[in-house]
This record gives C-alpha cells, structure tokens and sequence, in this order.
C-alpha cells in the first residue's frame, strides 16, 4: 500500500507575524518557514505503518511555490520516499489543494491519505474532508489514534466533549491531531539520503486545475492590542481587584 | 436572503454554540431555517423551534444520523443546499468535521471560524492564530461559513415559534461506523461557555495538583481549562485544550496559572474580559496579556485565592 501526505510549507509557528502596512496579507519575504507541525505528525505516522510492515512506500505532496520543495526535502530526510512538487502561488485556497490532491490520488492509487487538521496559517481546518469528499472515501478527522487492520482503521478522534472511537472504511482520508505521535528528528544520513530522493515537478494547470482564488481578500489587520494590565501584590490584592474594580467575582 | 444553520445537538438538546451560529444567521439578514440531522431527536428539534429568530427546524430523523458521522450528514445538506444564500455551522468539531464535506460536494469554498458580518458577502476571520485578522468576501452562490462563538452572542434560547417539517432522508454512506464515546463528565459548566474559565499549564506539574484549581473554580463557578503542554503531559483530557488548535474561550474571567502565554494559547483566550495571570517567572509573556498579574509560585498563591475566596 501506498501512503500519501499533504505537507504544507508555512510561516514557523515560533515566528510572531506581522501584517504588512498595506493591508494586503502578512509579510512572508526573509521570514522563517517550515512544515506545518501537523503535516510532521501525519509524516510520523505513514513512518510508523510503513515500519510496522502495513505500507511500503510514502509519497509526499506539497501544493505552493518551489520553496515548498524544501518542505518535501523535510519529509524525506524523517524517511518518506518520494515527492511531488506541484507549483502554486503561496496562497492556494484549501477547495483547490483537494483538487490538485484528489488527481495524484487518481494517478498514485493510495490506499490512505494522512493530512494534518489545520494549516497553521490560514487555520482552515477544511483540506483533508474535502477531498475525502471528492474522492468519496470516508474520512476520519482529529485523530488521535490510527490502528489499520485490513480493510477498516480504527480511529480515536478529539472531540469537544472527549474522545470518540470510529472505525472507517479503507481507503480513507485521516486528519491528524497533536497527540497522535511524536515526531522525530532527521538523522544525518537521512538528511545526506533525501537529498538523492525523487522529487517530481508539475504545476496545478497540468493536473488540470484552477488555483487562481475565488474569495478576495479585501483586507488583512492586525487585531486590537490588549491595554497592559498592572502587577499585583498579594493574592489579597488580586481578590480585591476582582471584586471591586473589574467586579468579575 | 435564505439562511440555513446547521445545529450542533446531542438528540435532546441544542449546544450553546448553535445558538451562536444563529445569532451570526441574524446579521447576515433574512429567513432563518434550522436543521437537525439525528435520531429520535424531536426533543432536539422542538428546542430549535423555540429559537428567537428562525423560522422553520427541518428535521431528518433516520439512524443513520445517530452520530453525526460527516459521510451521512454532508450529502443530506448537499442535497438541500441550493435553496439557500448561506450555510452556517458553529465551529465546533461537529461543524469543522462536516462543513467542509458539503462544500467540497457543491464544489463552494468555505469561510471557516467568521468573528464577523461585514455584509452578506463580507466576513472577518482570525487567520496565524488571531495574529492577523483577514476580511473576505465571496461570490459563492451558496456561502458555506462555520462560525466561531465566542464573536456572538448567543441568540435567546426561548420565544421563537418555528415550524418543523420533515426533510427526506439521503441513507447510509457505509463508509464508516461509530463505535463508542468516552465523554469528559464534569458538574462544572461547559468550558466555550462559561463565564469565568480557571486554566492550569505546564507549571501545575501534575494531574493531582489540579485539585487546587478546581476548588477554586467551584467556588467561583468556573469551567477549568488547560494549555496543550498540560493536555500532552496527561495532567487533564483533550477537551481541557484552549488556543489555536484546542477551544476557544471569550469569557468575562480568566486565570491563567502556571501557563506561559505561547501565541498559540493566547489565540484561544486573548478576547477575554479580565485575564488574570499567577506565574513565577515576571517575565513570561502571559503578563502582557492579562489586567492583572501575580508573580508568585502556584503552589502558595492558589491555595491562599482558595481560602481568601472563603
Ligand atoms: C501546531 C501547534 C499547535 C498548538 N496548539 C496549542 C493550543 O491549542 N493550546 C496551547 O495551550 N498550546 C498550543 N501549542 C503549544 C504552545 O506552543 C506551548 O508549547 C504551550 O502553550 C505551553 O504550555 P504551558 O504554558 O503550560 O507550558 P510552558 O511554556 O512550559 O510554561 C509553564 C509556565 O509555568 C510557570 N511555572 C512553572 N512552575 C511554576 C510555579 N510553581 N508557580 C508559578 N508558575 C510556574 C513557568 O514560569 C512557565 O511560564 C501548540 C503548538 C503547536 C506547535
Ligand atoms: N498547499 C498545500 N500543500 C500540501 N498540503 C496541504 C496544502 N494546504 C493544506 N494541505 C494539507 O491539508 C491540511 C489542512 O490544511 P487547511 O485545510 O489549510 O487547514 C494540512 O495540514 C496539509 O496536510
């Protein structure tokens, strides 16, 4: 079986953004970039079926501009196999990376795709469910546990009340959540190895789809910074603020 | 303007956050419908009838729905969806797990998680964690959004009197099952929704020591919430995460204790009233968050609040 994962190059989650003075988006250009923290649990887990015998090859995707081949080079040194390069403008909606993911699906026949939940930059939280819809697969987000067995995986999922058990239907699309694994570290001969790894190049339009955006961005502000507060004494003190100025309690 | 809002329920009742949903569902403007995809779930739907503001619960009560499973739930709203302008879910994990689904079959992108209505095209979102704040609009025939609830407030629970018609039923996808449930019980009120939220993080250092907070948080009423390090570090469930990737709170109080303030905990409590911070370190970013800071070790100051709280 083969796995396929979505990796997403964006702003490191360490890096505090700032919005650009014209309004039109967030400065990306001499700014710290890495893959989405969520797309190296995904990679972590393909690892981890691939080593327990369950798949034999894992094919990273990364839809975005050619620095997103680093991304991929990422992927390759934690021990994926190959990558596919599909060249977009940094601001792809999640509707037109499902797009571009469902056509590698049609030609590479997975049997499971393992995206992360949420993108840390945009937050849309949408790309894997819309292609598990334009594939028709089942899918299971959120998860926080993946054990396949033949033709079904039992998944646990992190729902607002808890945790949920399901069991899907294979070939699926799962969405990953933070405590699914813990990533590893790149080795340095897995580092030296990547770099003679395949990474296959096409751009959206050969796979026959639209990127261009169809919601318009009218504008991008910063959000309205907090007053500073004051430092408190005493836990006395901070009861008495509470009661009397904030009156809160 | 012909607004559908999907309702996150439990078959019995209607969670607090669909009421939020409506209540963004009014400032777009226009008819109000309101669905309800369970089993056996007239209690449900007898609820959503009395939403201020909506004017009609459909209602698709067939097994199949029983778990809100999105391989079900997405065609039944596919189906019915070219009768609306908008679709609206509240971004709960019910709604992020599902809406994306139904747009993706209607072939509409979607606005996740509006903070709010500009106009009916127009909409405002958080995007790097509620660092930058994006204002979007879209030409979509049908507008598939999912609202976030701490921007609105909730519509009034009481007072409408919507009517319930049935939808038809769209079947079993056969694509995946539900097998159990292990829900978080608590007494205490329900952390998206609660008006004063008391959060532990790393500085707890362990699952016992949260006892300490909960005896505040009872004496205050309060939801008890966590930050991810707390969570991975098995002091407290998942559903206890608040920030970028866990839940977001907005309420009039909340302590932070032993939480540093990493951008990715603020995104989830920065729109609160009143932040109250008690850590030892004076310089942890949390203080330039919150109105009023303690620096202080955890281990004295919460249970003096707990005494002086009497
Ligand atoms: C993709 C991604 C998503 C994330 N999503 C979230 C999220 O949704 N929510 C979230 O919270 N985090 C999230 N994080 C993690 C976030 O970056 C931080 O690592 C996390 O919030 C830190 O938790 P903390 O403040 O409890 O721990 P720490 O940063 O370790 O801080 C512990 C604090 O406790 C204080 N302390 C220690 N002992 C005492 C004592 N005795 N008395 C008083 N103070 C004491 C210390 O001074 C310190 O400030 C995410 C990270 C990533 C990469
Ligand atoms: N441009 C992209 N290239 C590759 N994968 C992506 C891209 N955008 C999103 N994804 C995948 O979809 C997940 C969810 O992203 P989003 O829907 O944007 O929050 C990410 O964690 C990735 O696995």
């Amino acid at each position: 079986m083969k796995i396929l994962v979505p990796v997403k190059r964006v702003i490191d989650y360490n890096v505090k953004v700032r919005v650009k003075p014209d309004q039109s988006g967030v400065e990306l250009a001499n700014v710290k970039m890495a893959m989405n923290p969520f797309d190296e649990i995904a990679v972590e887990q393909a690892l981890r079926i691939k080593e327990a015998g369950q798949a034999d090859e894992i094919i990273l995707v990364s839809v975005g501009p050619t620095q997103s081949q680093e991304t991929i080079r990422t992927g390759l040194a934690m021990g994926a196999d190959r990558g596919i390069h599909i060249e977009a403008d940094q601001e792809t909606e999640p509707l037109s990376v499902a797009k571009c993911l469902k056509a590698v699906v049609d030609k590479e026949q997975p049997g499971l795709v393992l995206c992360g939940k949420q993108a840390i930059d945009d937050d849309s939280n949408q790309t894997g469910q819309m292609l598990s819809a334009l594939l028709g697969w089942a899918q299971a987000t959120f998860a926080s546990g993946v054990e396949l067995a033949g033709d079904n995986a039992a998944i646990i999922r992190e729902v607002d009340g808890g945790l949920e058990h399901i069991s899907v239907k294979m070939p699926a699309v799962i969405t990953v959540d933070l405590r699914l694994n813990e990533p590893r570290y790149a080795s340095l001969p897995n580092i030296m190895k990547a770099k003679k790894k395949p990474i296959d190049q096409m751009s959206a339009a050969d796979l026959g789809v639209d990127t261009t955006p169809r919601l318009t961005t009218v504008k991008v502000e910063e959000p309205a910074a907090r007053q500073a507060g004051i430092k408190v004494g005493s836990v006395s003190e901070l009861v008495d603020k509470l009661k009397n100025e904030a009156k809160v309690i | 303007m012909s607004i559908l809002v999907i309702a996150d329920h439990n078959n019995e009742t209607i969670l607090p956050a669909t009421l939020n949903a409506v209540a963004a569902a009014g400032e777009i403007g226009g008819d109000i419908s309101v669905l309800i995809a369970g089993s056996g779930c007239d209690a449900a739907a007898n609820a959503a009838a009395e939403i201020a503001g909506v004017s009609t619960v459909l209602v698709a009560d067939a097994d199949e729905y029983t778990y809100g499973l999105a391989e079900n739930v997405a065609p039944l709203i596919s189906g019915i969806a070219s009768n609306y302008s908008h679709i609206l879910a509240p971004a709960t994990t019910y709604g992020k797990n599902i809406m994306p689904r139904v747009a993706a079959l209607i072939d509409t992108v979607q606005i996740s998680d509006i903070i709010k209505v500009v106009d009916v095209a127009t909409f405002q979102r958080p995007i790097y964690a509620g660092n930058a704040l994006a204002t979007v609009s879209s030409n979509e025939a049908v507008k598939i959004i999912t609202v976030r609830s701490t921007a609105f407030e909730p519509a009034a629970a009481s007072g409408g009197t919507a009517k319930i018609e049935a939808v038809p039923v769209t079947g079993e996808a056969g694509l995946s099952r539900f097998e159990k449930s292990e829900l978080s019980k608590s007494e205490r009120p329900e952390l998206t929704s609660a008006g004063i939220v008391v959060s532990g993080g790393r500085g707890m250092q362990d699952g016992a020591n949260f006892v300490m907070l909960e005896k505040v948080a009872d004496k205050l009423g309060a939801a008890v919430g966590a930050s991810r390090a707390a969570v991975d570090a098995g002091f407290v469930p998942n559903d206890y995460q608040v920030g970028q990737t866990g839940k977001v709170v907005a309420p009039d109080l909340y302590m932070a204790v032993g939480i540093s303030g990493a951008i990715q905990h603020l995104a989830g409590m920065k729109d609160s009233k009143v932040i109250v911070a008690i850590n030892k370190d004076d310089e942890a970013p949390i203080f330039q968050v919150a109105d009023y800071g303690l620096v202080a070790d955890l281990f004295d100051a919460v249970p003096e609040l707990d005494k002086e709280l009497g």
